[in-house]
């Protein structure tokens, strides 16, 4: 299968889908207040846009979005490596981490807004938390998994010190894990936005809120799409600098 | 003669306790610095082991390894190839070869001059901007062996590094390897399964076996190199070489 193939096959699947919808809600089957059709977004957007609302809201959300990824993956993927480098934080980390890792991100909610208020810092907390634990287990795996046989070969041509080696093989060699693990964080990320908004801090999930109370879910489908398209943009950025980076894999 | 690797009851175990596994016990082996030695022994006779404690890869277990050679600071002392290539595959291949020169004082003008040679020496030259998956098995290999050189060692420990070779690039790089040992008057130990290749190469073949390992024999090879491929004292010297190593399995079997 070439890429023209594929992606009109993608493309194909897509658009068959939005025409289906389309169908079904124009059949008149279903009252378009329940499912409304894919044609009612466009409309939507533009007035969305007209009132000031679209941007405003897909700003501050990308804003905590952006905040909770970088602190989340940052301290993530820097902790995974240290316990992996470790064993005694290892250890020390086991049991620690098997109690704080199932709690779910929304949780936390009722302790981001005692500590942080109704406040952006609260979103992006909740946002970092997801990121946090999947760059921490897969950063400590990848770490884990890196070849012994390289360690030996950098310290055999005088790369001995713990810098070093962390610099030529440890870092390099761990980084398809790391890469895969932040690019899982950045669709986690936006899975969480929404919901960390519910609770009255100004962005997408806000206003999703206030539409489903007015039952204009046309607008709530509008801010679906909205950050479909938000995930699909940076996903897309993100593996084209991955390409970048892992041009050694075959 | 100065002996540059020489090592002293030296031991060598893996694991502890129970399950404590001795590869070897007591071994006194000795290089002169010049001299090239070849080491044969079975599989898992402890070959690679000896390599890896004398390059200070893993610590004795007993005794010691001495290494006296001089210090220079644009050369390592010790440069190992690997059984197998174990080229860092993030690295491109004039960067694999480069490795060892990270950290010597080369300029990096010297540093590329450095690649560059070693590379075409192994015949290779132009694959240096290549990635590591883009070459076969026996290239990478010999990338390996370039990246030993380029460091241009006192001492080499080659693990087997033909093995992965046809006959015709083995018997092209045996020769080429002879000639830089003349010019540059290295010391070098050879580990091989081939004993026709280390009677060729070598002056001296040690042979390794019983568990724990020790030298069971030492084989003096005084043919001139011009006569070695074949001839009857070259081939007699094989056969008492490969005479020696069946007994020595022999030993092993009964041991174990
Ligand atoms: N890291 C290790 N931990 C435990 N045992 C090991 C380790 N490395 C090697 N051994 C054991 O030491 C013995 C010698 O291994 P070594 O690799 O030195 O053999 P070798 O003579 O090089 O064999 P071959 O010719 O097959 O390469 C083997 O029995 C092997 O199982
Ligand atoms: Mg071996």
């Amino acid at each position: 299968m070439n890429t023209a193939h594929r992606y009109a096959l993608s493309v194909t699947g897509l658009v068959g889908f939005l025409v289906f919808w389309e169908a079904i809600s124009q059949s008149g089957w279903i009252s378009t207040t329940l499912l409304p059709p894919p044609s009612s977004i466009a409309p939507s957007l533009v007035s969305e846009i007209q009132e000031g609302i679209w941007h405003w809201m897909v700003w501050a959300s990308f804003r905590h979005y952006a905040i909770g990824f970088f602190i989340g993956s940052f301290l993530g993927v820097t902790l995974g490596v240290l316990v992996a480098l470790f064993p005694k934080v290892e250890a020390s980390q086991a049991w620690l981490a098997r109690v704080l890792r199932p709690i779910p991100p929304l949780a936390w909610i009722p302790f981001a807004i005692i500590w942080f208020g109704i406040s952006e810092t609260a979103a992006a907390f909740i946002i970092s938390i997801g990121i946090f634990w999947i760059n921490y287990f897969t950063a400590m795996a990848a770490v884990q998994a890196v070849d012994k046989d390289l360690i030996e070969v950098a310290r055999a041509f005088g790369h001995r010190t713990f810098p070093a080696l962390l610099k030529k093989v440890i870092l390099p060699g761990a980084a398809p894990g790391i890469l895969s693990g932040l690019r899982a964080g950045l669709g986690q990320g936006w899975m969480t936005v929404v919901a960390a908004e519910l609770f009255g801090i100004e962005g997408i999930g806000q206003r999703m809120m206030e539409a489903s109370g007015l039952l204009a879910t046309d607008v709530v489908i509008l801010y679906m799409f909205s950050i479909a398209l938000l995930y699909g943009i940076s996903d897309y950025i993100f593996v084209s600098i991955q390409n970048k980076i892992l041009a050694w894999q075959r | 003669m100065a002996k540059v690797i020489e090592t002293e009851d030296l031991s060598v175990a893996f694991g502890e306790g129970d399950g404590q596994n001795i590869i070897f016990r007591h071994l006194n082996i000795s290089v002169e610095a010049g001299e090239f030695v070849t080491l044969v022994g079975v599989s898992g006779a402890g070959k690679s082991t000896l390599l890896r404690v004398i390059a200070d890869l893993i610590p004795p277990y007993e005794g010691s390894v001495k290494i006296d050679t001089p210090q220079d600071r644009a050369r390592r002392r010790i440069a190992m190839v690997f059984q197998s290539a174990n080229l860092m595959p993030w690295r491109k291949i004039g960067d694999n070869v480069g490795l060892g020169l990270e950290g010597i004082e080369v300029s990096p003008e010297q540093c590329r001059e450095r690649v560059r040679s070693t590379l075409d020496l192994v015949g290779l030259g132009d694959f240096s901007d290549r990635w590591p998956y883009q070459l076969s098995g026996g290239q990478r290999q010999r990338v390996g062996i370039a990246r030993a050189l380029a460091v241009d060692p006192d001492i080499l420990l080659m693990d087997e590094p033909f093995g992965a070779l046809d006959a015709i690039t083995r018997i092209a790089l045996q020769d080429e390897l002879l000639r830089i040992w003349r010019e540059t008057k290295k010391s070098v130990l050879f580990v091989t399964h081939d004993i026709e290749e280390a009677v060729y190469l070598g002056d001296r073949v040690l042979l390794l076996g019983d568990r724990p390992a020790h030298i069971v024999n030492e084989y003096k090879i005084d043919i001139a190199r011009s006569q070695r491929r074949e001839g009857e004292n070259f081939m007699r010297k094989v056969e008492e070489v490969k005479a020696g190593l069946v007994d020595a399995m022999a030993l092993s079997d009964g041991a174990a």
